[in-house]
């Protein structure tokens, strides 16, 4: 508790950035994002534009099991709706990028929605089996559905332009993928300030005091699911962008649980949590990387030991947060920042 | 008709093998309340646990089996011991990705210590296929099911009247009646992760005989989704019935539906099936129907 908060006015206690210091560290990031592209090389570039991409991924997988408490093990596959939409619209219907992305975003909600009417009928263990099947026969509809999906091989969409700037290397995309992901953080934010998000939180807390409470439980369930499908086809629709092409083998079970495993490591329920797991989950694999890389001059056949390494590394960083650090990166870095608010007047 | 009762056959044989690796995965859940998504990679493990030792230890497969089965039963218990004793009565997402992570992990040592290549298991059994009336079943078939049904036998009378199955079935009734009545509860949760796991291991030494072994053999670990929601989550001869019945369907959708559709049904059928169950009928054949008080 910080000592000295008074609020005098409701917009004071209604600011989404609070205090004073607050608004100058969002305004550094910002500025800081705003120069990174120009200093940064190809693939610190390539590297930002994932982690941009996976944030609103995952932002939509927080929303619906960290807090709404239902548990989707097919978050992947509404990325792909997405993304095949988004790639549909770009080269059939001739559409632009900002419409496309919209378009991916409706489309994922759609699937969500049929999807979830059935699976929310189940709860806990039952409905994490039903979003896994919903996993596989869609996985099995977008290698299988020639016409539309273009099969195995998939669909190459052309860069998206704007007023005659064709968006067509990682620096252009870079804008964005930040611009709609910083759009979808402000939104998720302040979700969670209404009657709509608070109803989320209240179901994940304890579904039947929700339901007494006054709180349609499939209702609220079903947006919440149709919310979290919006996000990750959103994802997908801007990645196909980023990638230029989708095939299949892109939306695998193994995504998905990158995504619970971003939103696990992050911090269930938690907006900057997502974020900072987003980032972290995907430089950890690099990190690792460069690690292999750097000892390849000892060690010849280190490169060989790299996919078993990174497969065991992301198993023991989702059972070590689990047991240990339960409430994800969000809660540490709350910690370090507690530890800093009276430093150095406290040990 | 001779093709159907070869389908058929064909779907017994794998049936037999769901059957067993549902097993494993109910014992836990009953015991522990855990869905282990693990059961895939320890069947893989089991497997290469055998495997080593027919060909680096030079035992006879009889031998071999019964290492790997101890292995598997360490492993089990530790598993329990060190993951998910700490998690125990956390929320249902932890103890699902908790599972997940382990799998991971266990794909990855296996990658690490037996490289990712894909090896035939020596050969064990007679080579002559076997003739049961008009059906012909191949031999690499025939005795790996033979073992996968003596295992589930096996299993299901360990369960039905030993003492320890007894204090199992009781802590999956009523956990605080049966701590109550003097039954070590904790030991009943480590007893019973290491008889999923013999039992998983048992199941990847039956796949593997019959096709070979990779660290990617887990990913049939899947497949006992649906075997468990069509038996019934709790139920262990729900899991016997329901791994025949998926797997007879599966290579009937694999037989008939695959020309229609252009290939791979064999793989969703079983997760369409699942679907359906859990619009109707959400604790399955054989499950408790959960209710919910106050």
């Amino acid at each position: 508790m910080r000592i000295g908060d008074y609020k005098e006015t409701y917009a004071a206690d209604e600011a989404i950035f609070r205090t004073p210091a607050v608004r100058v560290w969002m305004g550094a990031l910002g500025a800081t994002m705003l120069v990174f592209p120009f200093v940064a090389g190809d693939y610190l570039l390539y590297l930002a534009n994932l982690i941009g991409v996976m944030i609103i991924g995952a932002l939509g997988l927080n929303i619906l099991t960290g807090f709404t408490g239902q548990i989707s093990l097919g978050h992947a596959v509404f990325v792909g709706v997405g993304s095949y939409a988004a790639a549909i619209g770009a080269t059939r219907l001739g559409l632009p990028f900002y419409l496309c992305i919209p378009l991916g975003g409706a489309a994922a909600c759609v699937a969500g929605t049929v999807i979830g009417v059935p699976s929310l009928r189940v709860k806990g263990l039952y409905l994490a089996i039903a979003t896994l099947s919903a996993q596989v026969i869609l996985e099995w509809v977008f290698s299988n559905w020639d016409s539309v999906t273009g099969g195995i091989r998939g669909i190459n969409v052309p860069p998206a332009t704007l007023s005659g700037v064709s968006l067509n290397t990682d620096f252009r995309v870079y804008f964005l993928i930040y611009a709609v992901t910083a759009a979808f953080t402000y939104f998720a934010r302040n979700l969670f300030r209404t009657r709509v998000g608070r109803a989320f939180i209240a179901i994940r807390d304890r579904d039947i005091s929700a339901e007494l409470m006054g709180i349609n439980l499939f209702r609220y369930k079903i947006l919440s699911f149709m919310v979290s499908s919006f996000y990750a086809g959103v994802a997908g629709a801007v990645w196909v962008y980023f990638a230029k092409v989708v095939t299949p083998e892109y939306f695998p079970l193994s995504l998905s649980i990158q995504f619970l495993a971003i939103v696990i490591v992050g911090g269930l329920g938690s907006i900057q949590g997502t974020i900072l797991g987003a980032i972290f989950m995907t430089l950890v694999p690099e990190l690792l990387k460069a690690g292999t890389e750097a000892v390849k001059p000892f060690f010849p056949d280190a490169m060989s030991y790299l996919f078993p390494l990174r497969d065991i590394l992301f198993g023991a960083l989702i059972v070590g947060f689990l047991i240990f650090e339960p409430h994800g990166l969000a809660e540490m870095w709350q910690r370090v920042k507690r530890y800093f608010a009276l430093w150095p007047f406290r040990s | 008709m001779e093709d159907f009762l070869q389908m058929v056959a064909s779907g017994v044989v794998i049936g037999g093998i769901y059957a067993l690796i549902a097993m494993g995965f109910v014992v836990i859940y009953k015991a522990t309340g855990v869905i282990n998504f693990a059961t895939g990679e320890l069947m893989m493990l089991g497997a290469f646990f055998c495997f080593t030792g027919m060909t680096a230890a030079k035992f006879p497969f009889a031998a071999a089996l019964l290492a790997a089965a101890m292995g598997a039963a360490a492993l089990g218990a530790l598993v329990e011991r060190v993951v998910l004793r700490p998690l125990m009565g956390k929320a249902t997402i932890s103890v699902i990705m908790v599972t997940i992570g382990l799998s991971s992990i266990f794909k990855g040592a296996a990658q690490l210590v037996w490289s990712g290549d894909y090896r035939a298991f020596p050969p064990i059994f007679p080579r002559a296929p076997v003739r049961l009336g008009s059906v012909v079943l191949p031999s690499l078939q025939f005795y790996p099911f033979l073992i996968a049904l003596a295992s589930c036998a096996l299993i299901a009378l360990l369960f039905r009247f030993t003492r320890t199955g007894t204090a199992m079935r009781a802590t999956a009734d009523d956990p605080l009646a049966a701590f109550s009545m003097g039954i070590d509860i904790r030991r009943v949760f480590s007893l019973s992760w290491s008889l999923a796991a013999v039992t998983a291991a048992l199941s990847g030494v039956v796949i593997g005989t019959m096709g070979g072994i990779s660290p990617q053999l887990g990913a049939i670990g899947l497949k006992v989704f649906p075997v468990v929601i069509l038996g019934g989550l709790d139920s262990i001869g729900g899991a016997l019935l329901g791994g025949f019945l998926m797997g007879i369907l599966e290579n009937l959708a694999g037989g008939y539906l695959d020309p229609l559709v252009g290939g791979g049904i064999k793989e969703v059928a079983p997760f369409l099936v699942l679907v359906a169950i859990l619009m109707v009928r959400p604790y399955g054949l054989f499950g408790t129907r959960e209710i919910e008080r106050l």
